[in-house]
């Protein structure tokens, strides 16, 4: 489904990632782990289409296509979805009239006709009662006020809606309490199939005690120094990073 | 004070040629205002760039023109006026037509609505009801430094006037529809009153337009008494051809625990200039003031507010946003003045504004003077372009550039829209900003002015 080969990119001039391939296949979970500053979010950025990062090298192919080459709304309407870290707040925007749109630009890009009112208000009732979001909070505008775990149920809210083939969650489950943490995980769990995949990105395995990983990958300094299966992460988690970067200085020496 | 300005000796003149006229048509006691007002003017002349409080506004390219003659009206005049429909067909109002800031002669000049409230022509309503009148008319329209209040109390000599006995809760709203109509260019002035007494409860929309192409100058003052304890919105809208002019300074006295908001949305017009002095004159009054507008081409939007703290416990709040779009300017100046006796006072003031190209500009002006202690203040200004961050959020969920930057714009100004009460109206406000937006023709189908 999606193949990144030896991708290299910086932002302002710096070197962020050095050099990244990742072969996800439909029906996987990867969970992209790492310490601060190891070029997570950069990554997660590029694929969904950011023009701050600059592309240096490397290819990156979604379903057949040069992924680079695609606008973002035409990265998501081919089903690349990316759930912010922060998310934005746009008042004066309502999750409606937002979600509305969004929605039936996709059916366009499929040539099916928009959704009736009726229909597409069914939809949110449907998604919503899925994810688990407050009934309210669609009818504020997108984010404006909401406390950090709205934003998160949010953005598991607007996957469920808009169904994509490979969602990248961006420490989604950063700054979440335990119960928004088992809702988003809930969530994605419930919008997983066989032929759609997830790449999750985060700090702690935390997140990963719900939403079970087929691969896990270690990023640091710009690089996935470490692929293995899910044990990875139990590992990570009782002895940190340290080790890793330990193995990766002694393998430089040697 | 010698050397007044080319520009101020026009209006010197003005007056001069026309007094005998305008006092032959006016009301006696709206006449004992004129000789000390003109002096006033004539002291103070035609705000220039030097007056801190125009400072970001020239005015001459309105002003430095010879319009033909001040209006006065003939009956012939007003059945244009009679057939203008307001086109927001569910807007369920009780309706008033101005033309070039006289009330029709045609019919009644003052109607009785239900509760006793009374609302029809300014001049009348001082022959008619001196008591009311002559409590309230010149008590709150005051400058020491504004020579445009003074003109108008100088020379207007007609308006709308509105009364709302005490504890009266008017459902519909009351539109004032402000038509200018002229064959010659022409400078004109209105003077409305408001007066809501003490419990009463209701709102005024009133929407300016212009009928015909010509170059137009409208200097309109506006004084609204707000009881104990009564409510008041007032909203404008204002869709005027970009050789028009209009200038509107609004009075607001509030009394004890009244609560009242202004809204000032500008979607087209050549020079436009709202002042809305806003004074809290009781203990636990609050104050909303809110502006929005839309300018592009070669268009100058200004908003000018003050809120003067005057008693102890009130709060205001001001939400002032612009969209500037090709050559277009603009400017802001909000004046937060807090009284030392005012303890215990919120105020708050935001002003917020996009600029879509290089070539526009905007001028913005906090002023915030606190003599009290006990006060909780606030003030924020952004001049900037769209958000980024927010326009790739939009993108990322499948929606176009082009549409995402819309919606961002439709929401930047949905902020001011939402708080309007009145559905229909605000409904009617959110498609026509969009179709502004988009670049359609947003004016009412009544103009025949083609702006180009």
């Amino acid at each position: 489904m999606l193949i990144i080969n030896n991708l290299k990119a910086s932002i302002g001039g710096k070197s962020i990632l050095k050099g990244i391939s990742l072969n996800v296949k439909p029906g996987e979970i990867h969970a992209i782990m790492g310490p601060n500053g190891s070029g997570k979010s950069t990554l997660a950025a590029v694929l969904a289409g950011r023009e701050f990062v600059e592309i240096t090298e490397g290819t990156v192919t979604y379903l057949g296509k040069n992924l680079l080459e695609m606008a973002p709304e035409d990265r998501a309407k081919e089903g690349i979805f990316l759930g912010f870290q922060y998310p934005i707040e746009i008042p004066g925007v309502s999750m409606v009239n937002f979600m509305k749109t969004a929605v039936n630009e996709h059916r366009k890009h499929k040539g099916l006709d928009p959704l009736s009112a009726s229909d597409f208000l069914k939809l949110m009732r449907d998604k919503k009662e899925l994810v688990e979001i407050d009934s309210k909070l669609a009818n504020r505008s997108v984010n404006e006020g909401f406390s950090g775990g709205e934003k998160k149920k949010n953005e598991i809210f607007q996957m469920a809606m808009l169904e994509p083939k490979l969602a990248i969650l961006d420490e989604t489950d950063s700054g979440l309490d335990i119960d928004a943490l088992r809702i988003v995980a809930n969530g994605v769990n419930k919008l997983k199939r066989p032929d759609n995949s997830f790449i999750v990105i985060t700090h702690y395995q935390r997140l990963l005690d719900y939403i079970v990983p087929d691969v896990v990958h270690v990023l640091y300094d710009g690089r996935i120094v470490k692929t293995a299966g899910k044990e990875l992460a139990l590992e990570l988690e009782e002895k940190g990073y340290d080790w890793i970067k330990k193995e990766i200085e002694n393998n430089v020496v040697s | 004070m010698n050397g007044k300005s080319e520009i101020t000796e026009k209006y010197l003149g003005l007056y001069k040629d026309n007094i005998d006229k305008i006092s032959s048509i006016s009301s006696p006691f709206i006449n004992t205002f004129r000789a000390s007002s003109f002096e006033k003017f004539s002291e103070l002349g035609i705000p220039s760039r030097k007056n801190e409080a125009y400072k970001y506004t020239n005015l001459d390219i309105f002003f430095n023109h010879d319009y033909e003659n001040y209006f006065m009206p003939v009956p012939s005049d007003f059945i244009k006026a009679e057939k203008f429909r307001c086109e927001v067909t569910d807007l369920d109002t009780h309706g008033v037509v101005l033309l070039n800031g006289f009330y029709p002669t045609l019919n009644e000049k003052l109607r009785q609505l239900p509760g006793g409230v009374w609302i029809g022509s300014l001049n009348e309503a001082a022959i008619k009801f001196p008591d009311k009148f002559e409590q309230h008319f010149g008590k709150y329209a005051k400058s020491e430094t504004d020579g445009l209040i003074h003109l108008n109390t100088a020379m207007a000599s007609d308006g709308v006037f509105i009364y709302i006995p005490e504890g009266v809760t008017l459902t519909k709203p009351v539109q004032v529809v402000n038509l200018v109509q002229s064959d010659d260019d022409m400078f004109n002035q209105h003077r409305n009153l408001i007066i809501a007494e003490k419990n009463s409860n209701f709102s005024i929309i009133i929407c300016d337009h212009t009928l015909s192409p010509q170059k137009f100058l409208t200097n309109a003052v506006t004084e609204v008494f707000v009881g104990e304890n009564a409510h008041f919105d007032i909203i404008r809208v204002q869709n005027e051809h970009n050789n028009a002019c209009k200038i509107t300074n609004t009075f607001i006295h509030q009394e004890k625990n009244s609560v009242t908001s202004s809204n000032n949305i500008t979607l087209h017009g050549g020079l436009i200039r709202n002042s809305t002095y806003h004074h809290l004159g009781g203990e636990g009054a609050e104050s909303y003031s809110y502006g929005l507008f839309l300018a592009d081409k070669w268009q100058h939007i200004d908003n000018f507010v003050n809120v003067d703290h005057a008693f102890p416990h009130c709060t205001s709040n001001q939400l002032f946003k612009g969209v500037l779009d090709d050559m277009s300017t603009g400017a802001f100046n909000g004046r937060i003045f807090v009284r030392p006796d005012a303890q215990g006072t919120l105020a708050y003031q935001r002003n917020n504004n996009i600029l879509l190209t290089d070539d526009a500009k905007m001028d913005t002006k906090p002023q915030l003077e606190i003599y009290a202690d006990d006060v909780k203040c606030s003030h924020g200004a952004t001049i900037g372009q769209l958000n980024d961050d927010a326009l790739f959020y939009l993108q990322s969920r499948g929606i176009n550039k082009h549409e995402a930057r819309l919606m961002l714009m439709f929401g930047f100004a949905h902020e001011v829209i939402q708080n309007i009460k009145i559905e229909p109206l605000r409904e009617r406000m959110d498609n026509l900003v969009m179709q502004r937006l988009k670049g359609e023709l947003s004016r009412c189908a009544s103009c025949m002015v083609k702006c180009g």
